[in-house]
């Protein structure tokens, strides 16, 4: 049933959802980072939700926003190296935009993509074509500000929004980052950080609809 | 390589606890991985190193009397994480403010930015200056692609005294900005060192080539060239020292009269009788030009394990920075007493 609004419970419970979803996904992610990067981003992020789940599994939080940024916490103190930076940038940033909200509504979930998005690109200095999770993140971001609905909604259009820029990312070339040394040779095959980003968005949107 | 290690993915754990405690007592053991020590003064502006560790003695053994107050130590190689640079930010933080200090590397400027913000977060007034001293990893327009290499040593300890004295992070700030301003290195590097978990070298080089200007890492610089002696190939380094200085728009040019510290840093394997070889044609080089050779550093400061390798760093000196140097100061890995040789 779709959601109007999130609790902080569901919230949490959300992405404690997206931390299962991508530990499962480790064999996806280290194969799409293997073809373009040195095959860490899935062990990473594995390592980095598990951490997610010791953090919001059983906890309370004061507010939505406090989900997010103890998901962003957990994420930079476990992954480390830049895709931990950038992770926990995103959730962070996101979490922090929405200041002490105790429900996550449509016009929240807009902000949490928008905010999390811009402070990725700040922090990591990579724009929308370099072959980044950003590719994935700005037509999240985008298509959740165009849905002005609930918050079911407006995860689903996140989800869309990342999952055609994951697709997208099939037909850049890496200018960032370790892949940048392939040039056309990373044409073909998606980011590995756009593939998460993507499976994030997903997973958010599912468990609202569920 | 022999390595006498235990648990390969606990080296850095493992370092971090013996150096705590050879520091018998003067630093303890921050949060996840910080060394910081103990006799802060109330109210002094604080001054954080940090860095991946690897690379000993710097960054973790630069912390001690008169040098940094802490060092927020990341993985072999690999920076310090947020939350490791936050614990070690409040540890240090005695209400006046937090200087970072550390070499330009992506995954470093990314995990203390955070670190920084996490600490902005609990009131805790960070700001940061960048070390870039190699002078062949980028032109001295974009210094902000430059590495921090060797010359972080000398900038530690002028940067650690200035924080004796310094009223507010403003002024720590500028001593820092002027002694990473006035300090150029350049690097050569003859063989790899080794990663301790995986045994792997950390670049290839040919048996009979020299890598000038390459990074600590192994990272790309001038170029290879075919091996050679000392007295050949120290005037090359100290050309492109003196070059920067005339090409930056920010510095003057060195010139007769001007007083340089002259640092002789090994990469690890590289002895000390190599080291003195290449100091000695540096000073002769110096003295030809009239620059004034007002103290000296040799040994391994700034290491990557077995690396072979030396590089040549020179900080030009003003009154100002004169008066931090002749500070003695004290860690576990580097000391001087009051003054300078010669002085």
């Amino acid at each position: 049933m779709a959601k109007e609004t999130l609790s902080i419970e569901e919230t949490r419970d959300m992405m404690l959802a997206v931390a299962d979803k991508i530990i499962e996904a480790e064999p996806i992610l280290t194969d799409a980072d293997r073809a373009l990067g040195d095959g860490d981003h899935g062990v990473g992020m594995e390592r980095g939700m598990t951490a997610v789940k010791e953090a919001l599994a059983g906890n309370e939080f004061p507010s939505v926003g406090k989900v997010f940024m103890g998901v962003g916490m957990a994420m930079m103190s476990s992954m480390g190296g830049a895709s931990g930076a950038v992770f926990g940038t995103l959730f962070r940033s996101g979490g922090k935009a929405l200041k002490d909200a105790e429900t996550l509504d449509g016009a929240g979930v807009a902000t949490f993509w928008k905010e999390g998005s811009d402070n990725v690109m700040s922090r990591g200095g990579a724009n929308p074509g370099d072959k980044t999770m950003v590719d994935a993140l700005v037509p999240a971001a985008e298509k959740a500000a165009e849905a002005t609905g609930s918050a079911s909604e407006a995860l689903a259009a996140a989800a869309a929004g990342a999952a055609a820029g994951r697709d997208a990312s099939e037909d850049m070339i890496a200018t960032m980052g370790r892949a940048k040394t392939l040039g056309e040779k990373s044409l073909g095959k998606p980011d590995a950080g756009c593939v998460s980003v993507a499976i994030i968005a997903e997973t958010m949107s599912q468990f609202a609809d569920s | 390589m022999k390595k006498l290690i235990n648990d390969p993915l606990k080296v850095a754990d493992e370092l971090v606890e013996g150096l705590v405690d050879a520091y018998n007592g003067e630093c303890k053991f921050v949060g996840s991985r910080s060394i910081v020590k103990n006799d802060i003064p109330d109210g002094k502006v604080a001054l954080l190193v940090g860095g991946g560790s690897g690379h000993e003695p710097i960054y973790h053994g630069l912390v001690g009397r008169n040098l940094a107050d802490g060092a927020a130590c990341g993985d072999i190689f690999a920076a310090p994480p947020p939350n490791i640079v936050f614990e070690a930010t409040e540890e240090v933080d005695r209400g006046n403010g937090v200087l970072y200090l550390y070499g330009n590397y992506a995954g470093d400027v990314l995990n203390f930015d955070l670190g920084a913000e996490l600490s902005e977060d609990e009131d805790i007034d960070v700001r940061t200056v960048l070390i870039w001293d190699d002078v062949c990893s980028a032109p001295p327009t974009e210094k902000d692609k430059r590495r921090g290499i060797a010359g972080l040593v000398p900038i530690v300890k002028l940067a650690g005294a200035a924080s004796q004295t310094a009223k507010s992070l403003d002024e720590l700030e500028a001593a820092a900005k002027k002694a990473v301003l006035q300090t150029r290195s350049v690097g050569v590097s003859m063989s790899p060192g080794s990663i301790p978990a995986t045994g792997k070298p950390t670049f290839d080089i040919g048996e009979d080539e020299i890598g000038l200007g390459m990074g600590i890492h192994g990272e790309p610089g001038v170029g290879e060239i075919p091996m050679t002696t000392a007295d050949e190939l120290t005037p090359k380094m100290l050309d492109l020292l003196i070059e920067d200085f005339e090409k930056d728009d920010e510095v003057e040019a060195l010139a007769s009269g001007d007083d340089v510290l002259v640092f002789i840093n090994s990469l690890g394997a590289t002895t000390m009788m190599e080291c003195l070889i290449v100091l000695r044609k540096v000073k002769a080089l110096l003295t030809e030009k009239g620059i004034n050779v007002y103290d000296v550093m040799v040994g391994p400061l700034t290491t990557c394990q077995e690396m072979s390798g030396v590089s040549i760093s020179l900080t030009r000196m003003d009154d100002e920075l004169k008066g931090y140097w002749e500070m003695p100061c004290q860690s576990v890995c580097f000391s001087k007493m009051e003054g300078r040789y010669g002085g």
